[in-house]
């Protein structure tokens, strides 16, 4: 089994989780025994984990901040400022355009060139940003295509504004997906109700969890409110309404009442980080909460490994695969309900993003009770690593065999 | 020919409800809610008492009624008695006409179905009272056969049991208690002089309380006729079959579309057709049967789960810390004097709580998802702990509550 496979990040150069679910899927594919192409759209480093990859533009070298340069996930205004914006964007100067559509259109007519130079059993595209590249291979090979989502655009607009076109690009690529896999049934609904595919060729397979990454030193912030033995809330993630910021906030303004030696760290940055801080300042917290900014590897395993608890407070979480980067590291979590990952662990609390008291409540008892912190601790560790991605590349694997023999290859 | 010994374990614990941060200190009510579902004990036990009791009770009258051999005996908790009165009498009188035939026994218990054994032998004396009281109140007889939470036995709880007066106690028939023995016997409890020890016989009870509706069982169907050749079958000079079990077996664990009543409904008929079999009650056995030999348990066992020992309500770090936190206000509790916090604190001891604590879901685990109905282990170790930081809060206040 040979897979022609598209992305768009990979990890250093990822913002997100998408970058690191590719990784790990084409990790287990590998242990699966099944030879993956790796396209990506621009020349970058992504270490050791691929044994075949392609750029669609191999002459320009990525630089800059990829996290911001390449987030698939930008907000409505923010992404209408990149389009205005136009070709004055680092990153893709040779590429011709003017927007991320245009980007994402030039990637597709590159990905016909590549599928067409070479020879694969079945295509298979990550995100959006890759379907119109998935759908051009497909159009050129005659190969099946099985689409894989991670978020969709309501996720990303936290169900609010969809982006029209992205919501085309996203239809469009499911429909003529002979397969599309869901990494969580909360999406496979979402893409049931919202895009009308057809239920019976939606599959969920959920990403997977990973050993915990030794820490290398702690960033600033952490260490010095652990030396101060403070308490820390942490919340990691992109900081736009999808990942909830607003309610995190709300949260700490509960605790802060009950526990003023607990102190809120937040692990990221994006759209939403001047209203957060200026939310915090309102709430009277500027005292208790750290902006440690993107973190990732050893700092991220530092800051897991000394929180005393992980808040994800999703509005709307395909996955969300820190939460299972959290408690690998042994640190206990409330994750919010409207997610994916939520279907996947029992050693944690779920609550809904919204009820503020109810996860306050939840956080407070981590807190109070160290018998609770221990077990959670524990219990999460192992429940967490559960499943690996192997387990993942199985299913896949399973499901392009279906899918090959279904179409007949074709 | 052995007599067939009917028990039946009836229960109810006041499940916490979720008793969050912000309540500690504002709510002391811990076990009534407004919100449906699987904490709204009232709510519960209305579904179970249509479910289950009533049809079951209604089943248990008939057969008394058409067979002058038939016995029953059963176990009533405190804390089912007092739901029993408030959210459905009608469950309470059908019971009271079962009583008054003579022929259905009531056995004794700790009134809160508690633990109170392994932590705290006054506060396990003072609710054995409590639950003979409530005994004697509801139904105007007085328990001669103790059974303790879960099957929870040792030597040394038949020797509690004979010192507070009991003739005969009920255990697990465990495997690692009787070794090459049999459960169809009376025996005599190590370190007793006059008390005699009952035993299920796990596998044929575990035929109708677990199996009888699997479909993955060899024996399934299992039809009335079928079960009572099982028992003609067990040797001809035991004493009796002791057929141990939950009563919620009866609608409630096994649906009605599963047969179970109409099982129940033949089995005496089935039973009684093979010449010399009969029935009879624990304390009728107790009375009838000297003990063939001793038995010596050192250690507890239990009814529970495949492992039959404690491990369903302590041993993990959140169960342990829990069960010491409440053991810990039975001083300052008692102390107070205030009968509102010492019945809520003895509803807090009820082992449900506990059991709801349990991790080792992996093993054994469907028992305890079907039977949890909190959401994890870690939302009933928070809501019960909360409710017990309002019990120390309301025991330091001044002055005593105005509510009690």
């Amino acid at each position: 089994m040979r897979v022609l496979m598209f992305g768009w990040e990979f990890p250093p150069h990822n913002s997100g989780g998408l970058g690191v679910a590719c990784k790990g899927i084409v990790t287990g594919l590998a242990q699966e025994g099944v030879d993956v192409i790796f396209v990506l759209p621009q020349l970058m480093d992504t270490g050791d984990a691929l044994k075949d990859v392609r750029f669609a533009d191999p002459h320009t070298p990525l630089t800059g901040d990829a996290a911001s340069l390449y987030n698939p996930y930008l907000s409505p205004i923010r992404w209408r400022a990149v389009r205005l914006r136009g070709g004055k964007q680092r990153g893709f100067p040779s590429i011709p355009g003017t927007s991320l559509i245009d980007r994402v259109v030039w990637y597709a007519l590159r990905a016909a060139e590549i599928a067409k130079d070479d020879d694969f059993d079945v295509i298979h595209a990550h995100d959006w940003l890759t379907y119109p590249a998935g759908l051009a291979a497909k159009e050129v090979s005659g190969k099946p295509l099985v689409v894989h989502v991670h978020a969709t655009e309501f996720d990303r607009t936290g169900n609010g504004q969809p982006n029209r076109e992205v919501y085309e690009i996203e239809k469009a690529g499911m429909y003529a997906a002979d397969q599309v896999i869901c990494v969580s049934e909360f999406t496979r609904q979402s893409v049931i109700s919202h895009y009308g595919v057809d239920p019976a060729k939606v599959t969920v397979v959920h990403n997977a969890g990973e050993p915990p990454l030794d820490a290398a030193e702690a960033p600033f912030c952490i260490a010095e409110l652990k030396a101060a033995e403070k308490k820390i809330v942490l919340f990691v993630g992109r900081l736009t309404l999808q990942k909830g910021p607003d309610w995190f906030v709300k949260v700490a303004r509960r605790i802060a009442n009950e526990r003023p030696d607990t102190h809120f760290v937040v692990a990221g940055s994006g759209d939403m980080e001047g209203q957060m801080r200026r939310e915090v300042r309102e709430a009277g917290l500027d005292g208790k909460f750290a902006f440690a900014g993107f973190l990732r590897d050893g700092q991220l395993a530092a800051a897991y490994r000394l929180a005393d608890v992980y808040l994800m407070p999703s509005v709307s979480e395909p996955f969300g695969l820190t939460a299972l980067e959290a408690m690998s590291h042994g640190l206990p979590s409330v994750v919010s309900r409207q997610s994916g990952v939520a279907e996947v662990i029992r050693h944690c609390f779920k609550a809904d993003f919204w009820d503020v008291d109810a996860t306050a409540s939840k956080i407070l008892a981590v807190l109070n009770y160290p018998a609770l912190k221990e077990t959670l601790r524990q219990e999460g560790r192992r429940d967490a690593q559960r499943s690996g991605w192997r387990d993942t590349g199985r299913k896949l694997r399973n499901l392009y065999d279906s899918v090959v023999s279904r179409t007949g290859g074709k | 020919m052995p007599k067939i010994c009917l028990y039946f374990q009836v229960h109810q614990p006041f499940r916490v409800k979720q008793y969050s941060h912000f309540r500690i200190g504002q709510d002391h009510d811990y076990f009534s809610t407004e919100a449906q579902g699987n904490l709204n004990n009232a709510e519960i036990f209305r579904k179970v008492a249509r479910k289950c009791y009533l049809p079951a009770n209604r089943v248990m009258a008939e057969l008394l009624e058409r067979h002058p051999e038939f016995r029953i005996s059963y176990s009533f908790t405190g804390t089912f008695l007092e739901q029993a009165a408030a959210y459905a009498p009608e469950v309470l009188a059908s019971f009271k006409a079962l009583v008054k035939t003579g022929r259905a026994e009531v056995l004794g218990e700790t009134y809160h179905h508690s633990l109170a054994f392994l932590f705290s032998r006054d506060e396990f004396r003072r609710q054995v009272a409590l639950h003979r009281d409530a005994v004697r109140r509801h139904f105007g007889v007085r328990p001669k056969v103790f059974r303790n939470t879960e099957l929870i036995y040792s030597n040394a709880v038949a020797q509690e049991a004979e010192a507070l007066g009991f003739k005969g106690i009920i255990a697990e028939g465990a495997d690692r208690v009787l070794g090459w023995r049999s459960p169809n016997f009376v025996y005599r409890p190590a370190g007793t002089r006059r008390i005699s020890l009952l035993l299920k016989n796990y596998r044929l009870s575990d035929d109708i309380a677990f199996r009888f509706s699997s479909r993955a069982w060899n024996d399934w169907p299992l039809t009335a006729d079928k079960f009572a050749s099982w028992v003609n079958a067990v040797d001809s000079h035991s004493v009796s079959v002791n057929l141990f079990m939950d009563y919620e077996t009866f609608g409630e664990h096994q649906w009605e579309d599963t047969g179970i009543f109409e099982f129940l409904r033949h089995l005496p008929d089935q039973i009684l057709r093979h010449p010399g079999n009969s029935f009879a009650t624990p304390s009728e056995l107790v009375a009838a049967h000297q003990p063939l030999a001793e038995m010596d348990v050192p250690d507890y066992v239990s009814w529970a789960d495949i492992e039959r020992d404690l491990s369903a309500w302590k041993g993990n770090p959140l169960q342990d810390d829990a069960l010491a936190a409440a053991y810990a206000l039975e001083q300052p509790v008692k102390a107070s004097g205030r009968a509102t916090l010492i019945d809520d604190w003895g509803k807090l001891l009820t082992s449900d709580h506990f059991y709801y604590m349990c991790t080792k879901w992996f093993a054994d685990g469907d028992v305890h998802a079907y039977f949890n109905p909190y959401e994890s282990p870690y939302e009933a170790y928070v809501s019960y702990m909360n409710a017990l930081a309002d019990m120390r809060a309301r025991l330091a206040m001044e002055g005593g509550e105005t509510y009690a």
